[in-house]
């Protein structure tokens, strides 16, 4: 009983532990985001949300993501499929650039496409010559969330592509369904909590997304400023209550994403 | 409606050694023939190049007379059951087993009928709506015969289809399987490593032994007159014994056993023993040694005993008999016994396990 009693204890010391853990890093930094947006009123705070610079930064990262999610997603299910299914010349080759954007810095990634559609990039005459700005614009912005976010999808659903064998697909074959039925049919659905989970994931980095896109963005306010970006303006700027503000509508899209998240884990455990 | 498949040859990589090489039989129009082999023989590669998910390097496969070595697995009308269900968990088992005729776009009531029909087959008329996940083992490759079998096919390819069940549901389903197979006469080809299996099941059986075909017929064939001295040993359990050959015989104990053709007089032969052609009577002391042996160990296996014996030139000897025999002679382990034997078959190719 004494042997149980001590790991028992132990048991507690160690939750108290791990609770204090996440208390101290991650719930209190939290709820200071919130509490500091809302310090100078509520009114203050709603004037801060509705600025019309915070407002074009929440609609650019909600274009941002709305491009670059479904992309990565449609991307990561064809690229997991091709890898997990067929053996190919270069099969290699591709799970290593799948990987790449996790191993570069985002600031990195930022300076490649700069250095590709810059004034004084590759391609930086050319798309001078036919007027379209990719760089300090846009496009820039979503090409560079594209990369950084471009893994996550295509890892989640190799992982269980790779683990689940293709019996149930080979079944369906064996029953007369075509290739694309077999995929639409068995595979999918077979996939699907992966796939949300995934893209569950790319989302929240795609909206949270800094280096990369501060290196192609020009900081252009009302224009090219991104939630993040918009917030270390305000700071540095020491307009802390605005910039708490943005930070605590960019923590609510957080949360919510993490609670579709958790959601999306209860019931594909079931 | 029979299945021939001529000289099948597949490396999976290059410069290993083929998974199956050259491997020709024919499937009986009807009938269960079962493709018997230890695991890695290659068996489960020729069933899934018949049903045409793996590709060959030469041979061909012809379904019911019909080359089909350039028609896709799509177009070959094979009904497929794999050792672990491959149901579709998302689907309820009425959808499972309606997904064929789904794919062939029939009308609704058509699939409904269809479906239920082959519920009431698999006597699972009342799960229909469940889905794989609420279902037994036993159950749910029942649903997978009900699959593969709802789009008609020509054959029936089992691979290794109780391989994940526990003893006492491999049984029942087997024997189900071949209840199914009275009704509906189809050709089946049944992948299994259990000789059990394709001995009760199968009136066909071809035993395949590293990517090679060892021999192809009758169950009892097979079992009775084995072409080769692994092949003994591996049906049933078997005693390998060491003899010399003389004239036209080996001598084993008090049966003369019939030599076969190319041996030399005087020639070492092993000579195949199955555990039950052995008899334990009790030594008496006039016995001739050559055949006395000692109860190493006595095992009662439900109406049998299994005995090892140490024969007088150290061999060891596996014993098959019925209890009420031992009990008759009062045997006991550790007795000293005569054996004699009833039946046995001579090889003369070298064997070593």
């Amino acid at each position: 009983m004494r042997h149980t009693h001590g790991t028992r204890a132990i048991r507690w010391l160690l939750c108290g532990l791990a609770l204090a853990c996440v208390g101290t890093l991650l719930v209190i930094p939290l709820v200071a985001v919130f509490v500091n947006a809302l310090s100078a009123g509520v009114s203050t705070y709603l004037g801060n949300v509705t600025h019309p610079e915070t407002v074009s930064a929440i609609k650019l990262t909600l274009l941002t993501a709305g491009v670059a999610v479904p992309l990565n997603a449609a991307f990561g299910v064809v690229a997991a499929w091709l890898i997990a299914k067929f053996e190919f010349p270069g099969k290699n080759v591709l799970l290593t650039l799948i990987d790449l954007p996790f191993s570069v810095s985002p600031v990195v990634s930022g300076l490649l496409f700069v250095l590709l559609f810059g004034r004084q990039g590759w391609f930086g005459p050319w798309l001078s010559d036919h007027d379209i700005r990719v760089i300090f614009a846009v496009p820039g912005i979503v090409l560079a969330t594209l990369f950084v976010t471009f893994p996550f999808v295509a890892r989640e659903v190799l992982a269980l592509l790779q683990t689940q064998d293709s019996n149930a697909e080979e079944a369906a074959l064996t029953l007369g369904a075509s290739g694309w039925q077999m995929f639409w049919h068995v595979t999918l659905p077979k996939a699907k909590w992966s796939i949300l989970y995934g893209t569950i994931l790319c989302n929240a980095r795609a909206m949270g997304e800094f280096g990369a896109v501060s290196v192609v963005s020009g900081h252009i306010r009302g224009l090219t400023n991104t939630m993040p970006l918009h917030v270390e303006i305000l700071y540095n700027e020491y307009n802390f209550a605005g910039a708490f503000a943005t930070a605590s509508v960019l923590a609510l899209l957080a949360v919510v994403t993490l609670a579709l998240k958790r959601v999306v884990e209860w019931r594909s455990a079931r | 409606m029979s299945v021939i498949v001529k000289g099948l040859t597949k490396h999976f990589s290059p410069g290993a050694a083929p998974a199956i090489a050259d491997v020709s039989f024919e499937a009986p129009s009807g009938g269960i023939t079962a493709l018997l082999g230890p695991s890695g023989a290659g068996k489960s590669t020729v069933l899934r190049a018949i049903a045409g998910l793996e590709t060959v390097d030469s041979g061909s496969v012809a379904i019911e007379g019909r080359d089909c070595s350039r028609v896709r697995v799509q177009d070959r009308n094979v009904g497929f059951v794999f050792q672990n269900y491959a149901l579709f968990e998302h689907m309820t088992i009425a959808e499972n087993i309606g997904f064929g005729l789904r794919i062939r776009r029939r009308s609704r009531r058509e699939i409904a009928e269809r479906v239920a029909e082959l519920l009431n087959l698999i006597q699972l008329s009342d799960l229909g709506r469940r889905y794989p996940s609420e279902l037994s083992g036993g159950q749910r490759q029942r649903v997978a015969f009900a699959r593969a079998l709802a789009v008609e096919p020509r054959v029936l390819l089992l691979d290794e289809p109780f391989g994940a069940l526990d003893v006492k549901v491999r049984v029942e389903l087997r024997e189900w399987l071949h209840r199914l197979h009275e009704e509906i006469k189809i050709t089946t080809l049944l992948v299994t490593h259990d000789q059990t299996d394709a001995f009760e099941v199968a009136e066909h059986v071809v035993v395949l032994f590293d990517g090679k075909v060892a021999q192809a017929g009758a169950p009892h064939d097979i079992y009775d007159q084995p072409s080769t001295a692994r092949l003994a040993q591996f049906i049933g359990g078997a005693n390998m014994l060491k003899s010399d050959a003389h004239a036209d015989q080996a001598q084993m104990t008090s049966l003369g056993v019939a030599m076969p053709a190319g041996h030399v007089s005087g020639q070492r032969v092993h000579v195949l023993v199955r555990p039950h052609d052995l008899r334990l009577t009790r030594s008496t002391q006039e016995a001739p040694d050559l055949n006395l042996g000692e109860i190493l160990h006595l095992r009662r296996v439900g109406g049998y005993v299994k005995a090892t014996v140490r024969l007088s030139n150290g061999d060891h000897v596996a014993v098959e008999c019925p209890k009420s025999e031992i009990d008759d002679l009062g045997i006991v382990q550790g007795d000293s016994v005569l054996v004699d034997v009833r039946a046995a078959k001579v090889f003369i190719e070298d064997y070593s396990i």
